[in-house]
């Protein structure tokens, strides 16, 4: 069956999670090979998830692994200390 | 990961957690060391502040520490403590304030249609040493903050964390339609928000789609 771009649209986050039925994905690779519009929404939504999963993007706070062992430690030790 | 090393990583997992059972707790710090980054990401998709968040990632490791006994291995270690520190970040906006956002998004939830992504006709690709890039950064974090926070919690789980929908869906106590309709919504947003702004300052200048048409 023929898609239009509307209905490729609606299914482009599962077509990235390859989650969308095999005849399903049939379909939106045909329309994509003659539809320069929907390719670059899929390669733009692609690139832009690469993006922003790339660790640099989100970075945690300077000194936060540290803080995070000294909070544990602490609490691991006053456990040592009730015991006593 | 792949469902092997995921296996491996499960057993080796059980074991250290029943050495810390058994007494060797200090390996607590072995055991949550590569989920750092989780926890803190988790936390602030919620609470959306560093301070808050880092706050939250603490408590919710030594909340894990206290429970450890409770931890049943039908699921993954990861999806419960991502579990745990989802509901320490909630606790914490509860008391911080804003049911009234929050009410505002789930209203958004019924609406139809308009989750279209931003029309181009063609993109070139953004290589991820742009990310260099202190300004090209800040744009995507913004981007992302700036989803409604039913969205951005699903993007953060699926696509910054890379959970699956199950353990997702499980982790913020909704269905796996919903994660997936969140999801799909959330991708489209960025899509939207941050293809144009992305080809205008990356890309060198192409004769666009609009540009090949003379009537506009």
């Amino acid at each position: 069956m023929e898609m239009i771009c509307k209905h490729v649209w609606a299914r482009i986050s599962e077509y990235i999670d390859q989650s969308v039925p095999s005849e399903v994905r049939e379909d939106i690779e045909r329309h994509l090979e003659h539809c320069e519009l929907c390719s670059a929404v899929l390669d733009s939504t692609r690139n832009i998830l690469v993006l922003t999963a790339d660790n640099r993007t989100f970075e945690l706070p300077v000194g936060f692994s540290k803080r995070l062992h000294e909070r544990l430690a602490k609490e691991l030790g006053s456990e040592e200390e009730l015991k006593k | 990961m792949n469902a092997t090393t995921g296996a491996a990583l499960q057993r080796n997992e059980a074991e250290l957690i029943a050495r810390i059972l058994s007494g060797e707790k200090e390996l607590f710090h072995d055991l949550i060391r590569p989920y750092e980054r989780m926890l803190y990401l988790t936390a602030f998709s919620v609470v959306k502040n560093e301070t808050d968040a880092e706050e939250c990632a603490q408590d919710a490791v030594v909340n894990a520490y206290r429970n450890l006994a409770k931890f049943r291995g039908d699921s993954k270690f990861s999806t419960w403590l991502v579990t745990i520190v989802v509901n320490e970040a909630r606790q914490k906006l509860r008391k911080t304030k804003r049911a009234k956002e929050e009410s505002l998004d789930e209203a958004m939830e019924g609406e139809e249609g308009e989750y279209t992504p931003m029309p181009l006709t063609d993109w070139r690709e953004i290589p991820s040493e742009a990310l260099e890039r202190k300004e090209l950064r800040e744009v995507l974090r913004k981007a992302v903050e700036e989803l409604p926070d039913i969205y951005r919690q699903v993007f953060t789980l699926r696509d910054l964390q890379e959970m699956n929908v199950a353990d997702t869906a499980k982790a913020l106590g909704v269905n796996e339609n919903i994660v997936k309709v969140r999801l799909h919504r959330a991708r489209m947003m960025l899509q939207k928000n941050l293809a144009p702004y992305l080809k205008k300052t990356t890309a060198p200048e192409r004769k666009g789609f609009w540009g090949r048409m003379p009537w506009r």
